[in-house]
């Protein structure tokens, strides 16, 4: 009853952080002279509008939901994996470097690609487990390292092995790609691929894991109390490893989802995707649960989608959304909606007390 | 060859700039207990202010100026949320980069008709020559004919050490970051000492910000920062959090990307791929993390929420 009570005050406050999140966004267009009902309204409309609005809309959707459960699941065993970003770059390198460089028939070809993707991300993210587990070193400032380090990698297979000194690779063999016609044709033409059913296989994946499986048991008891996890006959080093691996290889998936489904080529990048630091932000919100993850993706998502949508018809520029996204993650983290309860509350005890 | 070395130097100097101020901000915040992983967010909203204040008014030193105040603005909220609302110092830190990295660019479309970065910074900070000293050979050009910021984040070494080490400000500030509740009851207020350092954090990374819009650099744009602040932490980290520390290991960072840059002029980057060089302070720090190139400890009480009354 009680955990029923504070699961609906969790929602509640999230609801109450996204509009206050959103509010924010709205004086931040009213005091640069924009007018936020109708970019909002823009926005919204774009969100589910037609076929293809939401055939994007669920493209974009679906590696925040990877990056939401990595992110989600290694938490769950008390490790931040800030290095999803980096694990995500790795898989889509790993899948660039299968999907350009082996012939294999189709389909086939595709899971190939996918596995490795996903096993380049569990290795990347074996490091910074490895020495959390071994040498005690905060996982945080190693995953940070090993994002840069990964987007360096990229860059200088993409330049020097992947291709011929060229900003960017051929496309992949079609053999490998996971669009398919049937969901393009759904959608209008819109970039929605098969990630999307695999996003979906990996949440309950995620569910039955940490839910009904032994390991998922001992990885929530290792992330609320260690001692005690240890004590009762777990080991502690082992489940850090596998959390940050099983977090790592669905970070790798979504990279490797991400190149054989939207891109279909890899690039040389400045800077990181992001996408990855957005799973920080989606996992927060969806309070480490996996239906969570879900459902903040798909509002992330949509104001992602529907932002880019409100640039074109409001004419206000995109980074609005970042704006109203970082306002969220701050009130969430805050606990500012439960914390400002509460401090009222005990003003109010305070004064009855003094009365 | 002496002039490739002098060009080394040059280059060295220039790129530690940034770094050693970020870090020093960093030292600030991480030396009493608060993680500060937005040192990029700070760093890009420094740039940004600086960058078009310096564009409006003509004076990068009244950019500067408005970029240190937009700095300590950005860093309050970082304070609020972690300090006063026990927020997660990472997750609040990863939020205050996504707010800078907004904003800035978000207010920079605003500003001038939706372009992706600010027009050429005319008035840059230019170079101020030290008499005599510039004049020594091989090292005179590159130390002591260099940006004003250089010669500022310099003495900011000094000062922080002194400050920190020398001052009952400094020796409270370290004791916060260590252990908070013996502090408190000797009685130091925890929450001031944080928001404070904080707040110096906010104000050095911005500097170091401006570095990159208004002496480097000349224009600000989604990709003027690019991950310094990333780098800072790094340097923060091999440098052991101590000021000298976090001095020689921006300065080597710097060194590894000027290798990276005049690597080519060389010929070295036909042996060692520039991508290799880049990630050199990445890899340095994860060694030295883990123990292999001298032990960093990090302050005993960072990144724990502090709450009075509690042990």
């Amino acid at each position: 009853m009680i955990g029923k009570l504070n699961r609906n005050s969790t929602l509640l406050s999230s609801i109450i952080s996204i509009i206050l999140g959103m509010l924010v966004g709205a004086i931040a267009m009213l005091l640069s002279g924009y007018d936020p009902i109708s970019a909002y309204g823009a926005l919204f409309s774009s969100v589910f509008g037609s076929a293809s609005d939401m055939g994007e809309t669920l493209r974009t959707i679906t590696p925040l939901i990877f990056a939401g459960l990595a992110v989600a699941l290694a938490f769950r065993t008390g490790m931040f994996n800030i290095g999803v970003e980096g694990q995500l770059v790795i898989g889509s390198l790993a899948a660039a470097f299968v999907g350009l460089k082996l012939e294999l028939p189709p389909v086939l070809h595709a899971i190939v690609a996918l596995v490795v993707g996903a096993l380049a991300g569990a290795i990347w993210a074996l490091i910074p487990g490895l020495l959390k587990a071994i040498r005690g070193v905060h996982e945080v400032i190693v995953c940070i390292m090993m994002n840069w380090i990964a987007l360096f990698l990229s860059n200088y297979m993409v330049g020097k092995v992947l291709s011929n000194n060229s900003d960017s690779t051929e496309k992949i063999h079609p053999s490998a790609s996971i669009r398919v016609d049937f969901l393009t044709d759904m959608f209008d033409g819109a970039r929605v691929h098969l990630g999307l059913i695999l996003a979906i296989l990996t949440t309950i994946f995620v569910y039955v894991l940490l839910f009904r499986t032994k390991l998922g048991y001992e990885l929530r008891a290792v992330g609320l109390n260690p001692d005690a996890s240890e004590y009762a006959g777990m080991s502690v080093k082992r489940n850090i490893i596998l959390s940050m691996m099983i977090s790592g290889g669905i970070a790798g998936l979504a990279g490797a989802v991400e190149l054989l489904g939207t891109s279909e080529y890899l690039a040389i990048n400045p800077s990181l995707p992001g996408t990855g630091f957005d799973g920080i932000a989606v996992a927060l919100l969806g309070a480490n649960t996996p239906i969570g993850v879900v459902l903040s993706s798909m509002l992330f998502g949509g104001l992602f989608n529907g932002g880019s949508n409100m640039q074109y018809v409001a004419e206000v520029p995109f980074e609005v959304i970042r704006i109203v996204f970082a306002a969220i993650i701050l009130f969430v983290a805050a606990n500012f909606v439960k914390q400002l309860g509460n401090r009222k509350n005990r003003k109010k005890k305070g004064e009855k007390a003094s009365a | 060859m002496l002039s490739t070395m002098t060009n080394l130097l040059e280059t060295t100097i220039l790129y530690s700039t940034p770094l050693i101020l970020a870090a020093l901000g960093g030292l600030f915040s991480e030396r009493s207990g608060v993680i500060n992983i937005g040192l990029e967010g700070l760093m890009t909203i420094g740039a940004f202010t600086s960058a078009v204040v310096a564009i409006n008014t003509g004076s990068p030193w009244i950019g500067l100026l408005a970029g240190i105040v937009a700095g300590i603005l950005l860093a309050l909220i970082h304070a609020v949320a972690t300090v006063t609302f026990n927020a997660d110092q990472t997750v609040s830190g990863v939020a205050i980069n996504f707010l800078a990295a907004g904003l800035a660019v978000y207010l920079v479309k605003a500003l001038y008709d939706g372009a992706g970065q600010t027009p050429v910074v005319e008035s840059k900070f230019t170079d101020l020559a030290i008499p005599v000293l510039k004049d020594i050979p091989l090292i005179g050009d590159p130390l002591f004919n260099t940006s004003p910021i250089t010669y500022i984040a310099l003495i900011l070494v000094f000062v922080s050490y002194f400050v920190l080490y020398r001052t009952p400000f400094g020796m409270r500030l370290r004791a916060v970051g260590e252990h908070p509740h013996a502090t408190e009851t000797a009685g130091v207020s925890v929450v001031k000492m944080r928001y404070v350092a904080v707040l110096i954090s906010g104000a050095l990374a911005a500097i170091g910000g401006a570095t990159l819009s208004t002496s480097i650099g000349s224009e600000f744009s989604a990709t003027t920062v690019a991950g310094q602040g990333f780098i800072a932490i790094a340097a923060l980290i091999f440098g052991k959090w101590k000021p000298f520390g976090v001095l020689g290991a921006a300065a080597f960072f710097g060194f590894s990307v000027a290798l990276s840059l005049t690597g080519q002029v060389w010929g070295l980057t036909e042996y060692v791929p520039s991508e290799i060089l880049t990630m050199l302070p990445y890899v340095l720090t994860i060694l030295a993390l883990a123990g292999f190139v001298g032990r960093a400890n990090a302050p005993a009480a960072i990144g724990k929420l502090y709450e009075r009354g509690s042990r």
